[in-house]
């Protein structure tokens, strides 16, 4: 099947691309070209894409799939066409059949391609190891406790030494058990008037500094998973300065929201790990800004009846997969990034952390694409979205940027 | 923001935190509740301005002293009550919070009193009766987890008025727990938009929240040089299970450095009155010759808070 998606503007941020009103053509699942026709190419669909962005599909290093066809669908409205998704699945994903049944799924499925993270140990228990050669053979792209601490450090140096032995890669997300488990917001000025038990910046800090120790010692490679504050990214940035195996992300929502969206106990606005202040937010909003940090959505879609709660009983997260793309572009003109930068966050920069090919417009790639119309506006309304996940403290609000075609492997799935 | 306590006119619609309330409002409820002291004086302690209402109190957490409080106010000011012990029924069987109000709706309440663990549960229910458009239900916060407590917040002020007749030229300081206590959040609050120029919160690192200055209280560490020079002491209830452990050492020495012994007080002004909300831990925060001495306005905070409960409930929910 050769398909021609004309008159769009192609940014590959991968390749230093972006040239404007030009063909980009497709053959057998896999980019053949930009701009000239390979020979003897004759289009069996032809996209307009006139007005639109033509860019490599999305990949989005964190979304939870809790009812899989929905989110996968709500992934390819959303432009994403590669989706990590954390082992905190119920049950966790700790063994090789589980990650090889969640892998053919998604296949079945046929939507945005699943990267499944393996459980780093047994139940997230932080104790005993998973298989993690045999989560490896069955699909898993890396290992992760999702965003459950290890509290044993003992058994987290364990498990890098054994993950480093293998050469996987690894997902820590960041935070000291003992002193956020009790915690509900930032511990700041908010939850100080609002006399909600605080998290302070020290859960995030501590937790890196052992694991950037860990890391210097196995040598394992390290992905810092939904960074929250300023000093966290000094000591990450410090970390990957000195040369050791290290990235790190930032949840969208973290690059636009403080502490303050809590507003009178929003619980749209409760997160894990929480927003904290204005000078936290300009810190990631740089390090990304920078190219230092990956975006992600951190999806987690959470029925109406768990965020109808008094705030503390609310269930963390937001919707994210089709707010990804959005709420980056929004980012993007609040904080003056160039859009080709903006993209390279959510496309190039998170392959380069998985070590996949992806996120590329590359000639003989595959052909994940999102073509999206950065002007179009729409309004987030429950109704407005694929996924069962309607929690988002952006319900009311305008957006900009409207995905109008997804394409995974040559297919046209949206 | 939208301010859920206020209606469309800029008039109190439910009481649930002393925060964000303009002083107009404040001074009209301490003004509201003087012209009331005289009814709890009467033979015949009734006014008619709840009559034909129906007064819910929501106590989700027990407490059977300040839900007394409300349940006399609510009746002299003849209305029907109507006490829920919620702890024991509904949600127990797993009905969710809105789920009650729904059905406590159905059954014509026109104002609740909400006592709750969960800081920002009376938020919730306001929101959730302004989505359903019921606009004529009013809820007080009778406390809300650490948040606020509003009521006693204003009990307080209602107290420092009567004996200081003026916050503008006061020193008051809070003492003990402020980091777990909704009565230190409501008065502090209150305190400022009053007018008081200074605000003083008085105990350990671990018993006071972070940013507290942000919220333009002076902080100290030290109870001495905390209450010098002070007009009003309050002092705050140390919960027994906090005693023991991460936070403090031991009761004994917490009553050595924050307890208030006559020794301490003498370094306040001579006329500078204690205040406590109860219920008191006589020996741990504060010597019973203090708690039973001249310059201790405790009971007389009781009897103001009868007076305070019914402003606001007149307020709130008065034809």
């Amino acid at each position: 099947m050769n398909i021609l998606i004309e008159n769009g503007r192609v940014i590959d941020p991968g390749q230093a691309v972006d040239r404007e009103a030009t063909s980009l053509f497709v053959v057998a699942g896999r980019i053949a070209a930009i701009g000239e026709a390979p020979a003897g190419f004759v289009a069996d669909e032809v996209v307009d894409a006139a007005g639109c962005v033509v860019c490599p599909g999305l990949i989005d290093l964190g979304a939870r799939l809790n009812s899989i066809e929905a989110e996968l669908a709500a992934a390819v409205a959303g432009g994403v066409t590669s989706v990590v998704v954390p082992p905190d699945a119920d049950p966790p994903l700790d063994e090789p059949e589980l990650a090889d049944r969640l892998v053919h799924r998604g296949r079945e499925i046929g939507k945005a391609r699943v990267l499944p993270l393996g459980a780093l140990t047994l139940g997230l228990q932080g104790e005993r190891l998973s298989e993690l050669a045999g989560l490896k053979k069955a699909g898993c792209v890396a290992f992760s406790q999702a965003k459950v601490p290890v509290v044993d450090t003992e058994a987290l140096l364990r498990a890098l030494e054994y993950a480093a032995s293998f050469a996987f890669p690894v997902f820590l997300h960041p935070q000291d058990h003992w002193l956020s488990r009790n915690g509900i917001a930032h511990d700041g000025e908010v939850a100080a008037r609002l006399g909600l038990a605080g998290i302070p910046v020290a859960a995030e800090t501590i937790a890196i500094a052992t694991i950037v120790q860990l890391v210097r010692d196995t040598g394992c490679r390290v992905h810092l998973t939904r960074l929250s504050s300023a000093a966290g990214v000094t000591l990450a940035k410090a970390a990957m300065a000195e040369g050791l195996p290290l990235s790190f992300d930032v949840g969208v929502h973290h690059l636009l929201l403080t502490e303050n969206d809590i507003g009178f106990f929003n619980t749209h606005a409760r997160f894990q790990p929480p927003l904290r202040t204005q000078a936290d937010r300009a810190a990631l909003s740089a390090a990304a800004a920078a190219g230092f940090a990956a975006i992600c959505s951190d999806h987690t879609p959470v029925g109406a009846d768990d965020k109808l709660v008094p705030f503390a009983e609310a269930k963390p997260g937001a919707t994210g997969l089709e707010v990804l793309l959005p709420l980056t572009l929004k980012w993007a003109e609040q904080e003056g990034v160039a859009l080709s930068a903006a993209l390279a966050r959510i496309t190039s920069a998170p392959a380069a952390i998985l070590g996949l090919s992806g996120g590329s417009l590359a000639i003989g790639a595959a052909a994940d694409i999102c073509i999206f119309d950065p002007e179009a506006e729409w309004q987030l309304t429950p109704e407005a979205l694929k996924s069962r996940g309607k929690n988002s403290p952006w319900l009311g609000c305008q957006m900009s940027g409207k995905v109008r075609r997804t394409l995974v492997g040559g297919r046209v799935v949206y | 923001m939208h301010n859920p306590q206020l209606n469309d006119r800029g008039e109190l619609t439910h009481l649930l935190s002393t925060e964000g309330l303009p002083r107009a409002i404040l001074t009209q409820i301490l003004d509201t509740a003087e012209s009331f002291m005289e009814v709890s004086a009467r033979e015949v302690k009734k006014v008619p301005l709840l009559r034909g209402k129906s007064v819910f109190n929501l106590f989700f957490e027990n407490s059977t002293r300040t839900r007394t409080t409300f349940e006399i106010a609510a009746k002299r000011l003849s209305a029907d009550v109507i006490n829920l012990d919620i702890g024991r029924s509904s949600t127990a069987k797993g009905e969710t919070l809105l789920d009650t109000i729904d059905n406590l709706c159905a059954m014509h309440a026109n104002l609740f009193v909400v006592r709750h663990a969960s800081s920002g549960a009376p938020y919730l229910i306001a929101e959730h009766l302004r989505r359903i458009g019921r606009d004529d239900i009013h809820v007080v916060n009778a406390g809300d987890g650490r948040h606020a407590h509003p009521t006693q917040g204003l009990l307080d002020m209602y107290t420092i008025r009567h004996y200081k007749k003026d916050f503008s030229n006061l020193r008051v300081a809070i003492v003990g727990d402020i980091l777990h206590s909704r009565v230190a959040r409501s008065d502090i609050h209150a305190l400022t938009t009053l007018g008081v120029p200074e605000v003083r919160a008085i105990g350990p690192e671990t018993l006071l929240p972070k940013h507290l200055d942000k919220l333009g209280v002076h902080v100290f560490h030290d109870m001495e040089a905390g209450l010098k020079d002070c007009d009003v002491v309050i002092m705050l209830r140390l919960q027994n299970e906090r005693m023991n452990g991460a936070l403090l050492p031991s009761a004994g020495e917490y009553f050595r450095h924050y307890g208030l012994t006559p020794q301490k007080l003498a370094l306040a002004k001579p006329d500078a009155i204690v205040m406590h909300p109860g219920p008191m831990n006589r020996g741990v925060e504060i010597h019973s010759a203090v708690a039973d001495g001249p310059q201790a306005v405790i009971l007389p905070q009781v009897t103001f808070g009868i007076a305070v409960r019914m402003a606001v409930m007149s307020i709130v929910a008065g034809n």
